[in-house]
């Protein structure tokens, strides 16, 4: 279609039509194709508030097994909502491909273009650039995946009934943040190929765990018992892989329903290491789409105020000790960074220049339509977490505007320290504060499978190393059931801090467990 | 770039929660039967069917994840800077809540320890409540099985029998086909009556014409005779005008009920009494609204006197004096025989007492109810809101043990109420 700009504006009416929609969306795509948005092709979906919740409750996925945690999420989700506690999102992105974005039938004109805006050009060219996406999730699989997994628990439901499968699912669900490989590439999901190899992956392992629990030791020479072999060799991190592999008692089933958590887990740990930067790019985009759009005439003034309006609601971000403050809003850190970003590139002060010598002024003195600030966002976005990405882009003038500041709260001292505020002494101080706060391996305890007593009674030892001396919380003994309930036999916990003193430790006999 | 689609997804899927919510539902049957027990307790007769707000606490419902607890180092960022500089302290709160002022992984519902409140819908209300309870002794005509049959009109068919035959009806349809039917063949004829009487009236002229004019007039007459033999030709009725008054048999099922609540008020009866003696009126009221559209409820109160009274009265009123149970089971039978004949109405009994009675008149209760109550009622229920047995219980125990559906208890405390009311009406498959 044409882009004749100025020509006749898109209608500013609330009520959107299918048609209208689609006259919209050419628009935005049109405008994000200028900016080279690379995406997945997209796929827009109508729905009502009631399948928005359902969507919610189970994580965001259309498809997802059957859980009474997701309907607790359900039931909390409707009550906030029908009590008008809670407007419903916005909007529901799945990282799949094609890319998946759900549309509330509620939602005027003006929401439903601020939606596609954000979601089927925001996120879904994050899904597609970003590193940590494209290396940990299959866009291409995950619906496949999940229809399969609904379908095996239902099958397992059927066969070895509601309870037990809840029972385990309960004792995964427990262990799902420390059931993710950190460091290694997975292999791709796909229906087929799941399929095919489940009944001989079941075989094979049943086989190899009973291999190492023989009941009858081989003979073994004097010399050979002497060398115990450690076992596992190193510490493992991913416990639910080890569980699934290495757990003396489960049955194949349960090692596949473990398997399914575990890859389910793994989907979304891309997700929870890049809020601020996945919503920040979503946002920002939505704000340059929708104006870009308004410049060229495409958009009424009606309809640039109300999404404005919710725009700016999504990005306020309340001072500490305000009533709605609840941490950091990730949509406004992550906006308000990419914002300057495009503003040092464009605009740069002398302080911008020593900061980010590398990009600074890149956009100096070319033209507007150039977007010659366009390579360092996409560069920005595509190879950084949030904790690499504050590290790297975090800049003096968001902090300040932010007003941002760290109080160290030490467990020996009396009073709380603020450690750095926004001055020039505490910029790099406080971002690399920020920095860690986005770490999950700060934010979640460090937990790894030690070792397993192969020759007495089997028990699982788990080795927490603290991070900054901070204890282990008081649901430790629950999870510890938990882990108990799916090895079958005595697990304990050591936390140790960084000197390697034992500093709390927790054992669970299975008798605990159940 | 190919066509984008918008999908619309608005009819579809819908309730897809429903299972996870069934599932939840599930797991916290217990929460959710306790919850539903305290409600019965706590509502009246009329009211009691609605949703109820179950309320879990929070810790019961939690999935536990391994997280940081208090205590060690950490370093928090905050937005929002107003008074501080580097170095200052800032006093931590005290009584060891020290929480760090809304930590990075503090608690993700953010809502503290309240319990976690729901709504039961009323159809799960329900559920709970008469979860594998199924009426004994159900006459079967009185639920959907084997509905009463009713003859219902139905407008007019073509088929029918001669006694069913619409005379009217059928009537107006020969007319109708007369006219139809006759109506080319009439207009022909009036044409060429016209035409006929207008040669007529032409007689001069000379004898060419006046001959060749006959001869047309001839020919006219003739087939003016042809129509109006053919317009008498059309049947003045044929089978196809018959019209039979049409009747259909449409199912009723039985949905009326007329439950009778049978209090003893004499001066024994104290309000603790009464009220589990109301309890169990609910439950049964309750449980005959699930099967019938329309139930009736009677109330009779009696001393050494009976009388219909309204459900405020019956509740609240308070009588003193001496107790003739066989008073109200006459009464009773009075208002079945006068305005609830048995095979239109299900007929259930709930009588509550102390077990009181005057020691005459207990045989004559089991006598009246023998031989002219129980023949009539669907079931009756008795419970005994005392522990002592007196005469009256020994002579039930009698009947009960010949009629199975008299049923009775005794029950002592408002939480026994309910268990009572699950064995009165336990399902009878379970039964037998």
């Amino acid at each position: 279609m044409s882009l004749s700009a100025l020509s006749k504006p898109l209608p500013g009416v609330s009520d959107w039509s299918f048609d209208l929609i689609e006259e919209y969306h050419d628009v935005i795509r049109a405008t994000a194709e200028r900016f080279q948005l690379d995406t997945y092709p997209n796929q827009l979906e109508i729905i009502t508030a009631e399948q928005m919740m359902d969507a919610y409750a189970s994580v965001g996925m259309p498809v997802n097994y059957r859980h009474w945690s997701y309907g607790k999420e359900f039931i909390a989700t409707e009550k906030n909502y029908r009590r008008g506690f809670m407007g419903l999102a916005y909007e529901i992105v799945i990282n799949a491909n094609p890319c998946i974005s759900y549309l509330m039938e509620e939602n005027t004109m003006a929401m439903q273009a601020l939606v596609i805006a954000h979601a089927a050009y925001g996120h879904n060219s994050f899904f597609k650039g970003n590193y940590l996406f494209r290396m940990w999730t299959d866009a291409g699989s995950i619906i496949d995946y999940l229809v399969y997994a609904k379908n095996y628990v239902a099958q397992c439901e059927a066969r070895h009934g509601v309870d037990t499968v809840e029972a385990l699912l309960d004792s995964c669900h427990a262990l799902m943040n420390h059931g993710v490989d950190r460091y290694r590439r997975p292999g791709k999901l796909s229906l087929d190929k799941e399929l095919a190899r489940r009944e001989e992956r079941e075989a094979y392992l049943q086989q190899q765990v009973n291999d190492l629990w023989r009941t009858l030791p081989r003979r073994t020479d004097k010399a050979e018992e002497d060398t115990v072999k450690r076992f596992p060799a190193e510490p493992q991190e991913n416990l639910l892989y080890f569980i699934e592999k290495h757990a003396p008692l489960l049955e194949p089933w349960q090692r596949e329903i473990v398997r399914i958590v575990r890859k389910v887990a793994q989907y979304f740990y891309p997700q929870r290491q890049t809020q601020v930067m996945n919503e920040g790019w979503a946002t920002f985009w939505h704000y340059n789409l929708l104006n870009t759009m308004y410049d060229d005439g495409w958009l009424t003034d009606g309809i640039m105020i109300e999404w404005l309006q919710s725009h700016t609601n999504v990005v306020y971000q309340p001072p500490v000790g305000h009533r709605a403050y609840s941490g950091l809003n990730p949509y406004a850190l992550g906006f308000a960074m990419y914002t300057d970003l495009k503003r040092i590139c464009e605009h740069p002060t002398p302080e911008d220049r020593a900061w980010f010598p590398d990009f600074a002024g890149s956009a100096e003195g070319q033209p507007k339509e150039a977007n010659a600030w366009l390579p360092t966002l996409d560069y920005a976005m595509r190879n950084f977490k949030d904790e690499s990405f504050i590290g790297q882009y975090l800049s003096p003038k968001v902090m300040r505007d932010f007003r941002l500041f760290a109080i160290r709260d030490d467990e020996a001292a009396s009073e709380y320290e603020v450690s750095a505020i926004h001055d020039d002494s505490g910029y790099r101080a406080l971002r690399e504060a920020l920095s860690h706060q986005y770490d999950l391996g700060s934010r979640e305890p460090n937990i790894q499978v030690w070792s397993v007593n192969l020759r007495g009674d089997r028990s699982l030892t788990l080795r927490h190393t603290q991070h900054n001396d901070r204890p282990l919380g008081e649901s430790t003994r629950e999870v510890l059931k938990h882990v108990t309930r799916l090895w079958g036999f005595p697990v304990h916990l050591h936390s140790l801090n960084l000197e390697g003193e034992v500093r709390q430790q927790w054992t669970v006999a299975p008798s605990e467990g159940t | 770039m190919t066509r984008q689609h918008i999908i619309d997804r608005r009819l579809a899927g819908k309730n897809k929660s429903i299972g996870n919510r069934e599932r939840f539902l599930r797991r916290y049957k217990t929460q959710v039967r306790e919850a539903v027990q305290r409600a019965i307790n706590g509502r009246s007769i009329r009211e009691l069917e609605k949703g109820e707000d179950i309320s879990i606490p929070k810790r019961d419902l939690s999935e536990p994840v391994f997280h940081h607890g208090e205590g060690g180092s950490r370093e928090v960022v905050h937005p929002g800077n107003r008074e501080y500089v580097r170095g200052d302290r800032i006093g931590k709160p005290q009584g060891g809540q020290g929480q760090g002022s809304g930590q990075g992984d503090a608690s993700d519902s953010g809502e503290g320890e309240d319990d976690f409140v729901f709504t039961l819908t009323k159809d799960e209300f329900m559920q709970v409540f008469f979860e594998d309870l199924a009426l004994p002794n159900l006459v079967r005509t009185a639920l959907a099985e084997v509905p009463e049959w009713k003859s219902q009109r139905a407008g007019y068919s073509s088929e029918g029998t001669p006694n069913n035959l619409h005379v009217v009806r059928s009537m107006r349809g020969a007319l109708g086909r007369r006219i139809a039917l006759g109506a080319s063949s009439r207009r022909e004829l009036h044409e060429l009556e016209t035409q006929l009487a207008a040669l007529r009236a032409a007689e001069s002229g000379d004898a060419a014409l006046a001959h060749e004019r006959s001869l047309e007039i001839e020919h006219l007459e003739a087939r003016i005779a042809h129509l109006k033999g053919r317009i008498q030709a059309i049947p003045y009725l044929d089978p196809i005008d018959l019209r039979y008054r049409s009747r259909i048999k449409v199912a009723v099922p039985t949905t009326q009920a007329v439950m009778f609540c049978v209090m003893d008020v004499s001066g024994s009866m104290d309000e603790q009494r009464k009220e589990l003696s109301k309890r169990f009126f609910i439950l049964l009221y309750l449980f005959l609204t699930r099967h019938y559209e329309k139930i009736d409820l009677v109330f009779i109160r009696h001393h050494t006197q009976a009388q219909e009274v309204s459900e405020q009265d019956f509740f609240h009123a308070t009588e003193t004096g001496g107790t003739v149970v066989s008073s109200a089971l006459m009464l009773l039978d009075q208002i079945i025989q006068a305005r609830y004949p048995s095979n239109e109405w299900n007929i259930y009994v709930a009588q509550a007492s102390d077990g009181d009675n005057w020691h005459h008149d207990s045989s004559r209760c089991s006598e009246i109810l023998a031989q002219k109550i129980l023949p009539l009622v669907r079931y009756f229920a008795y419970v005994q809101v005392a522990q002592t047995e007196q005469n009256l219980w020994d002579e039930y125990l009698t009947l009960s043990e010949q009629h199975r559906h008299f049923a009775m208890r005794k029950v002592l405390d408002a939480s026994q109420i309910y268990p009572v009311f699950r064995e009165l009406f336990k399902k009878e498959g379970v039964e037998a």
